[in-house]
């Protein structure tokens, strides 16, 4: 039991199961979920579905945190990447052309990879401070994806392209498909392959990597650039979603959310270990959050005041000041449940 | 070497310091702001009717006068090698509460000085939680933003005019040198909170020991400083001046609004920046950042007269311009380390 | 000579947990005199400063300044009360003009405001004083390590000028800057200051100290005029020569396997570093122990680095097999089957938060790249093997590493290395802080690797580890290789080190 409460994943689990669980007390359906001309519908469905974009962030936004860095620019990233995609599509002659879709998806992302390398080489050749090479990104990039869709919204009527955010398959959003298959991807790689202990080493202990002959160069870029990539496929969904690309309103503030989802989730800023299943919960748990102050009928910006909360409170609990001066008093032995949480 | 009855032998008597050749290096960065910024206003008189005029200029001031109280501010903390996030949040907060107490009848004399409070107590929370917690700064103002802008949604999620005769007498009252010549009031007070920023910075123990934090922070508590009430204090100071930088949107505008000021954390740090201060702290000048809010409005005001280039490339230059800052930045120090 | 002291502490004892850091330790320092504390790494020198600075309290004894007794709760206490302290790294702000760096804090104002003009004429004024002539208003940056050391001084001595410490001020500067900062403590000398000196540089405190006080293993070995004491004898007080109870034990005759006539492995010629270590010939044979003697800061670890490629040499050639090679980064050191392991266990060798698998597999799955990971039944193989080997307790390769005590995280970093089968392994300091049963069992381990052919490095302050272990001696002195050793069969003992050590000329 002690073991259970002691997981890192214990304390976001029990706070998501208790949103979910209080959302019955204002819509006894909440957690119905009906299949509707195949299609599953149901609170629980939009849940997932609202957090894919956030998802592929905090996913992205792991990695590069884990090497000890942080990248501000996924949401500018996101809505270059949406932009490209629309407006690409938007001059095909005909919108519903499978190939030219996914040219158009093809070269988004590759777009966005190539935003990824110039991230990862202002911080890891130039050695810029990562919050700020990547303030660049954040101010430009929305700049660039007005550039792109010369300041108007693109509307698209491409069926292909509708599938990626609003499409079904076997009746699950195709969305969630993705955002599933990218998840399951890179915990395979990295699990798989050397990435996860690599970076871990390397966002734990520079030095000590150096010296162990570890060439954290390549792999800080790489971590950016897939941070970049995953912004990349969450613009896609977000413009395939409204069917249009909105250079202001993709991904807006979406790096803060991806951040805080990331911290929720156990890994700590300062680098080193990180925990992909806690990211994602933590972006699902944000989610939920959205969406029960929507079914409670509470006014929706709550969630900003409920965020702001768990940022002071998770960042209280992880600093060793704040535990220094909370548990002198209280508990002279440093092992306690609340304590753990919080690593 | 020496010895000590020997008279002192000339190629010791004066100790050159390495590498200074008329010019000081810190004034480089603001210098090539202010060269950009004069090359930028050549550009725009050689190029469109009128740029010339006076209030072409002054209107540069008069639109961005809160952008500069607020950028002020920023200067204060990213000296000492700080960020706040919250500005832009808390500009936002000021208007609605003061939009909202103003509607509710409250009279002027008592929201001006309750708003400038509310902003400074802010600012001073999250320096508390930055010192005594030892909690990072981008983090800590990255919960202020969240709770200023939660705060200001809760408060009315609607624009909220405001009637107040001060606070239309503030928006409508020109200072005039001449015939269509003129600034705004609050462009005068944005020059205040300027004028006396730069004299703290370089008159005062509190502005000195904000550069002494900036430079070396275990350096400047060994040499006895007091770091920990100077670096709450900047944040004060931020606070105080995104409240203040609120009232002046409010007179601006003339209406409370939770969604004002979105981003403007971003210009803030692009006009500190641009302005020659070092992100990483130690080094920088507030007439810089004056430079920085000068050359952001210019831009805007390039594309205004421009018609064709859209609003958008204000975003694009500015990131161009951040880039070359911030590597120059890093060529500067990496020469004097 | 006659003066009352002006500082005296007596019977002074500091413990950490595990660890008696300072027993009974006696001090007195006497206005107008410098007087050096001397002693190797872990000898309590920090600690003795650290407690009379008040950054530490003390468990027993007595702190007296000026006869009054004192406790100071930390180094702004203590500069209050005139004892103030200036570092080997400058604890200024570079970025403050020279002026300020003297005055902030305790600026000259009128009405809250900044009088720079006086500030920059009594700034100039007290570098006159030292013979310094500055641009005050220059930002420190603009200055040498050495000039801005005595604008560290200079500082420190107006704040409060009864006691100055200077902890180890010479590391970074030249000769000629060097003299120039003798110049300045002879000059605060005649003023009365009593003046603190540490110093790895023995030609230095000869040169420069009335006094010295030796500590060792946080004990003191007493207090002697310079005069009185030859360097060699100095040199004896601080790395002693009595054996331990368990190196007593532990009398294993020395197998030789190295063969004389066997190509080197590794073959530095004029190899150096300006400012880390002197151009240095060395070989070392598959095989062969080659031991580095030498006192803290005479250049050892930064030789040692330089054969990783951790530092890139700016001088000499090496040669790996009898090929040259230019070691860039410790990866390509790798490559060519080099491994190290550093002094510093916690920062540079082993990452605290991974597990101790992930620490072993580390530099092994470097090499192989990301790509190519290391097969899990593989590595568990591997890791409980050397666990196993190595006795690395707890025996539970999941644990973090920070979990375990110094010596198994040792372990674990010779355990990384071993798995990488390198032909030339450095061990930097791999003894220091642990106890002695693991202190035994990694020399013998260091004993059976090369006894199967692997050649090793051995970098320690401690020397009769160094004697024991070693076929070949490197003696090290103030950054210069100065004497070697053939010591296969053991004709070498300490007093003959030593003696290399003291009076090594320098090239």
């Amino acid at each position: 039991m002690t073991n259970l409460v002691r997981h890192r994943l214990f304390w976001p689990s029990a706070v998501l199961v208790l949103l979910l669980a209080s959302n019955v007390f204002f819509a006894p359906r909440f957690f119905t979920i009906t299949l509707q001309d195949g299609h599953l519908y149901g609170s629980l469905i939009d849940i997932l579905r609202s957090a894919t974009p956030l998802a592929l962030v905090a996913l992205g936004m792991t990695m590069v945190i884990a090497t000890g860095g942080i990248d501000l620019s996924v949401g500018s990233v996101m809505a270059i990447s949406g932009a490209l995609a629309c407006l690409i599509i938007g001059g095909l002659p005909d919108q519903d052309s499978v190939a030219g879709v996914l040219i158009a998806v093809g070269v988004a992302l590759a777009l966005s990879a190539l935003l990824g390398v110039w991230n990862g080489v202002l911080v890891a050749v130039i050695g810029i401070q990562p919050i700020i090479a990547t303030l660049i990104l954040m101010v430009a990039g929305r700049g660039i994806a007005q550039l792109i869709t010369d300041g108007q919204i693109i509307n698209v009527s491409s069926a292909p392209y509708r599938v990626i955010g609003a499409g079904y398959l076997f009746g699950i959003p195709v969305s969630v498909i993705i955002v599933a298959v990218v998840v399951a991807a890179a915990a395979l790689i990295i699990r798989r392959s050397a990435l996860g202990v690599l970076v871990e080493s390397v966002g734990a202990s520079p030095t000590a990597s150096r010296l162990a002959g570890i060439r954290a160069r390549g792999l800080t870029i790489t971590a950016y650039v897939f941070a970049a990539f995953c912004a990349g496929i969450a613009g896609l969904i977000f413009s395939s979603n409204v069917a249009s690309a909105d250079s202001n309103a993709a991904g807006n503030l979406i790096e803060l959310d991806a951040i805080l989802a990331v911290v929720i989730g156990g890994t700590a800023l300062t680098g080193g270990r990180f925990s992909i299943a806690g990211s994602v919960l933590g972006a699902v748990l944000i989610s939920a959050l959205d969406i029960t102050t929507y079914t409670i009928g509470v006014p929706a910006e709550t969630t900003l005041l409920f965020k702001a909360v768990v940022v002071v409170v998770l960042c209280l609990s992880q600093s060793a000041a704040f535990r220094a001066v909370v548990f002198r008093r209280r508990n002279p032995a440093p092992v306690t449940p609340a304590v753990e949480v919080s690593a | 070497m020496i010895g000590i009855s020997a008279p002192p032998q000339p190629e010791t008597a004066v100790v050159a310091p390495r590498r200074r050749r008329g010019l000081d290096r810190r004034h480089i960065p603001v210098l090539v702001t202010l060269g950009l910024l004069v090359g930028m206003y050549g550009l725009g008189v050689a190029n469109y009717d009128n740029f010339s005029d006076t209030q072409v200029f002054l209107n540069i001031f008069v639109d961005n006068a809160f952008l500069l109280v607020v950028a002020a501010g920023m200067t204060f903390v990213i000296l000492t090698g700080g960020i706040d996030l919250s500005v832009g949040a808390v500009v936002a907060l000021t208007t609605v509460v003061a939009a909202t107490l103003l509607h509710a009848g409250w009279p002027a004399v008592v929201v001006l000085p309750l708003v400038l409070l509310m902003g400074t107590s802010l600012g001073l929370g999250m320096g508390a939680v930055i010192h005594y917690f030892k909690v990072e700064p981008f983090i800590a103002t990255l919960a202020g933003m969240f709770l200023a802008r939660g705060l200001s949604l809760l408060i009315n999620r609607n624009s909220i005019p405001i009637t107040d005769p001060f606070w239309t007498a503030m928006a409508q009252n020109r200072i005039r040198f001449g015939p269509g010549i003129f600034i705004s009031t609050s462009v005068v007070i944005a020059l205040v909170v300027v004028l006396i920023g730069a004299y703290v910075l370089a008159y005062t123990r509190f502005g000195r020991n904000v550069y002494a934090i900036g430079g070396n922070a275990d350096s400047a508590l060994l040499m006895g400083l007091p770091v920990k009430r100077t670096r709450i204090a900047v944040y004060t100071v931020s606070g105080f001046c995104s409240s203040l930088g609120g009232v002046l949107l409010s007179f601006y505008m003339l209406s409370g609004y939770s969604l004002h000021a979105q981003g403007m954390e971003l210009d803030a740090i692009a006009a500190v920046v641009i302005g020659g201060t070092i992100l990483t702290g130690g080094s920088g000048y507030l007439f810089g950042t004056v430079l920085g809010v000068m050359v952001l409005g210019m831009i805007q005001t390039i594309i205004t007269f421009q018609g064709d280039l859209s609003s958008w490339w204000t975003k694009i230059v500015i990131g161009i311009l951040l880039f070359a800052f911030i590597v120059l930045q890093r060529l500067v120090t990496r020469r004097t380390t | 000579m006659g003066d009352p002291p002006i500082l005296q502490m007596t019977g002074i004892r500091k413990a950490f947990p595990g660890v008696v850091a300072l027993d009974g330790v006696d001090f007195s320092l006497r206005p107008g005199e410098v007087h050096a504390l001397m002693g190797e790494n872990g000898a309590g020198k920090s600690t003795l400063i650290k407690v009379l600075t008040g950054v530490y309290g003390i468990d027993a004894g007595d702190i007296r300044l000026g006869g009054t007794p004192v406790r100071f709760g930390g180094p702004l206490q203590a500069q209050h009360a005139g004892i103030s302290t200036v570092y080997q790294e400058v604890n200024l702000c570079a970025n403050l003009s020279v002026a300020e760096n003297i005055f902030i804090g305790r600026e000259p104002r009128r009405f809250g405001k900044i009088r720079w003009a006086e500030m920059r004429r009594r700034s100039a004024a007290l570098l006159e004083g030292l013979d310094l002539h500055l641009d005050v208003t220059a930002p420190l940056s603009a200055y040498s390590l050495a000039i801005q050391q005595m604008v560290a001084i200079a500082r420190a001595v107006d704040v409060s000028a009864k006691v100055l410490i200077l902890d180890e001020p010479t590391s970074s500067l030249d000769a000629s800057e060097v003299d120039r900062l003798f110049e300045v403590m002879r000059r605060l000398k005649r003023d009365g200051v009593a003046i603190l000196f540490i110093s790895h540089f023995l030609d230095q405190v000869y040169a420069i100290a009335d006094r010295m006080t030796v500590l060792r293993n946080g004990r003191l070995i007493g207090e002697y005029a310079t005069a009185e004491l030859t360097q060699m004898q100095l040199i004896t007080k601080m790395i002693g020569k009595e054996l331990n109870v368990l190196e007593r034990l532990e009398e294993e005759p020395r197998t030789v396997t190295a063969g004389a006539d066997a190509q080197p492995i590794v073959e530095a010629h004029a190899l150096g570093r300006s400012g880390a270590i002197a151009p240095f010939d060395l070989s070392v044979r598959g095989g062969e122990i080659v031991g580095l003697a030498g006192l803290l800061g005479s250049g050892r670890t930064e030789l040692a680095r330089l054969l990783f490629g951790a530092d890139r040499p700016d001088n000499g050639r090496l040669e790996i097999d009898g090929k040259p090679v230019a070691l860039r980064t410790p990866r390509a050191a790798m490559t060519h089957g080099i491994g190290f392991s550093s002094e510093n266990r916690r920062t540079e060798g082993v990452v605290a938060e991974l597990s101790v698998r992930e620490n072993i597999v580390l530099a092994l799955q470097a090499a192989r790249g990301w790509s190519r990971p290391i097969p899990r039944r593989k590595q568990d193989e591997l890791v409980a093997r050397y666990i196993d080997t190595l006795g690395i307790r707890p025996a539970d390769p999941e644990l973090a590493v920070r979990d375990l005590s110094g010596g198994n995280q040792q372990k674990v970093l010779l355990a990384r290395w071993l798995i990488t089968e390198p032909r030339l392994l450095i061990v930097d300091e791999p003894t220091r802080g642990i106890d002695v049963g693991a202190k035994a069992e990694i020399q013998r381990l260091l004993v059976e690797l090369a006894d199967g052919g692997m050649a090793i490095l051995f970098v320690s302050a401690e020397l009769e580890e160094v004697l024991r272990l070693s076929h070949k001696i490197e003696v090290l002195r103030e950054r210069h290789l100065v004497e070697e050793l053939d010591n296969t069969g053991g004709g070498v003992d300490a007093d003959r080190v030593m003696q290399a050590i003291a009076s090594g000329a320098n090239p």
